[in-house]
């Protein structure tokens, strides 16, 4: 690599191209956090201002009551939603994953197999077959068939990351402890768990972002406004007459700063806990 | 469906067979209640839900979703008949092809920008993350707020910078809606694109690079003939998981061109949504998701054959 690093173009020209290149990516975050503060009659103003005249932090208390959406519902659904469904997967998963990745089966081949299709299917796809489910079984527009279908289409990433992370430790380690007297479970819990710590961690980051952000299926079967997360309640907005754009921001900026958090502490995994399931 | 298919298994000794059958029963007994919960969810929230949309589309069921018993093809052949489905098509190839092209291309740019040493990368990979953990919902927002051609601010901005001469409709009518939506499905798709051909980058041996420095190789000849190669399997899960990613996209094109009225800036998936919603025909739009889940792996086998990313050298 270091042939290629040591290249002729100089190191501030670099600088300054990753610096518009984070100025691109930033931007219509930066839009929302400058709108969050401005006033209703600015944000509707002609021409628009890039920055507000005046700034308004009450906004961030205001907004929780605009008539559009139940907002304070929809982020109480967002986090209920997307923390079940992550909690579910968790504890579905890890068993799943350690076994698979310990132990010979019969039929252990065809579930992995099994795991691995279901990455292939996305709710999007199948929203109108769970709408007829859940219509049949009567959890439509229930927190809980949510919960399930957030859990149910992460499950696949969380169990191929977690295998592969179970798979890596040594299984010598295992047989130690086993022979100084643990039973499995306390093997697992003492032993194995720290070592794919960091598995784990990606798996319950990546789940968490993407229940949080989920749409397609949320918008299908969540139909009472109190029920929906915050990304089918936002749509609201959009279309409306004279829109409260400074609120959509200021809740958007809430939305988005946590996931982004989160996802920046697992940067360094991303991509190779995502192409996990493709490389094995 | 596992324990059958173990069982059936033939055995090669014939005097051990009970035995063994017993034992690779037990196996599997023991197996449960690891992998029976990971199973339970699979089968009843994704395999059964497929099934019973596959029969949903071969059924004539109510707006109420009362089912009125069998409809044969009925539903395939409202689809044919539907006068916007030939431009919905259209669509959705200019759409996948479009959006996945041009992610691939802008990525491998940045993903080699990226892999340089320079001060602020860290920064800067931060940055690229962003749209990544973003709601898609709330990135499109912000653009059709920014879009409005009166008080939009990208419009303004567009304006003080001197490309255009008065602030444009972007998001009033479906062409130039659709662009904008594939632009922004382009820039929401680019932090994976790129992250996995940085993977890919790094996982290059030096030496490979050396060795094409002794040959006397120019950077331009280096990239294609030893970068871009090497990068082949990044290359294909990127675009494979891009495809899918992109082909089943739907928040985009509802926030941006969702108020416009007509069909000619859908494509199948936005569709299947104003079967369901708008129109309450869940065996039309079961019908379309059938079409759809075959439409994209006929993109990808396509694809694999055309682009033959997996082929050795």
């Amino acid at each position: 690599m270091a042939a290629t690093k040591r290249t002729r173009t100089p190191r501030w020209v670099l600088s300054l191209a990753g610096l518009v290149v984070a100025l691109v990516f930033l931007a219509p975050y930066l839009v929302m956090i400058v709108g969050s503060f401005k006033t209703r009659a600015e944000i509707l103003g002609v021409p628009p201002t890039y920055l507000p005249t005046e700034w308004h932090p009450e906004n961030y208390l205001s907004m929780w009551s605009t008539p559009e959406t139940p907002l304070p519902y929809n982020m109480v659904s967002t986090i209920v939603i997307s923390v079940c469904a992550t909690l579910l997967v968790l504890t579905v998963a890890m068993p799943a994953a350690y076994y698979t990745a310990r132990t010979r089966f019969p039929g252990r081949l065809v579930f992995l197999l099994l795991v691995l299709v279901t990455q292939m299917l996305q709710p999007t796809v199948l929203a109108a077959g769970l709408f007829r489910e859940f219509l049949a079984i009567g959890i439509n527009d229930t927190w809980l068939a949510m919960i399930l279908v957030n859990a149910a289409f992460n499950l696949s990433f969380a169990v191929w990351i977690m295998h592969s992370f179970f798979a890596g430790v040594p299984k010598e380690i295992d047989e130690a402890a086993t022979l100084d007297g643990a039973s499995r479970l306390q093997t697992l819990r003492q032993v194995t768990l720290p070592l794919v710590w960091p598995g784990i961690v990606t798996a319950v980051i990546f789940t968490f972002v993407a229940a949080w952000n989920e749409f397609a299926a949320s918008l299908v079967v969540l139909t009472t406004a109190e029920n929906q997360p915050l990304s089918v309640a936002l749509t609201k907005f959009v279309g409306q007459y004279s829109t409260s754009w400074q609120y959509v921001f200021g809740v958007s900026i809430v939305g988005i700063i946590p996931v982004v958090v989160l996802f920046a502490l697992i940067e360094r995994r991303l991509v190779a806990g995502l192409t996990a399931g493709g490389v094995k | 469906m596992t324990s059958a298919k173990a069982e059936a298994r033939p055995t090669t000794a014939p005097p051990e067979r009970p035995r063994k059958r017993s034992r690779r029963r037990q196996e599997l007994v023991a197996a449960l209640p690891w992998i029976g919960p990971t199973l339970a969810l699979i089968l009843t929230i994704v395999l059964f839900p497929a099934a019973y949309m596959v029969w949903t589309s071969v059924r004539d069921v109510s707006s109420f979703g009362v089912d009125r018993g069998p409809a044969g093809l009925d539903n395939y052949q409202r689809l044919l008949e539907f006068d916007a489905f030939p431009r919905v098509l259209l669509n959705t190839v200019v759409w996948v092809v479009g959006v996945v092209a041009i992610t691939v291309l802008i990525s491998l740019a940045l993903a080699q920008l990226l892999n340089k040493a320079f001060p602020g990368r860290r920064l800067v990979r931060l940055a690229v993350i962003v749209p990544w953990a973003s709601s898609v919902v709330m990135t499109s927002v912000v653009f059709y707020y920014g879009l409005d051609p009166f008080y939009g601010i990208f419009n303004q901005m567009l304006v003080d910078i001197g490309l255009l001469e008065a602030p444009y409709g972007f998001t009033k009518n479906a062409v130039p809606a659709f662009l904008v939506s594939m632009a922004i499905a382009v820039f929401v798709s680019l932090p994976f694109t790129t992250y996995t051909l940085l993977a890919g980058l790094q996982a290059i041996p030096e030496e490979t690079f050396e060795a094409a420095q002794v040959d006397g190789a120019g950077a331009g000849r280096t990239y294609l003939e030893i970068t871009l190669p090497s990068l082949r399997p990044a290359l294909a899960v990127a675009t494979i998981i891009n495809i899918i990613n992109v082909f089943n996209s739907l928040p985009i094109l509802r926030t941006i061109t969702g108020s416009i009225p007509g069909y000619d800036a859908d494509t199948t998936t936005t569709l299947i949504f104003k079967f369901i919603q708008a129109d309450r025909q869940v065996d039309t739009a079961s019908a379309m998701s059938v079409v759809n889940f075959v439409l994209v792996l006929v993109i990808i086998l396509g694809y694999l054959r055309i682009v033959r990313p997996m082929r050795e050298d």
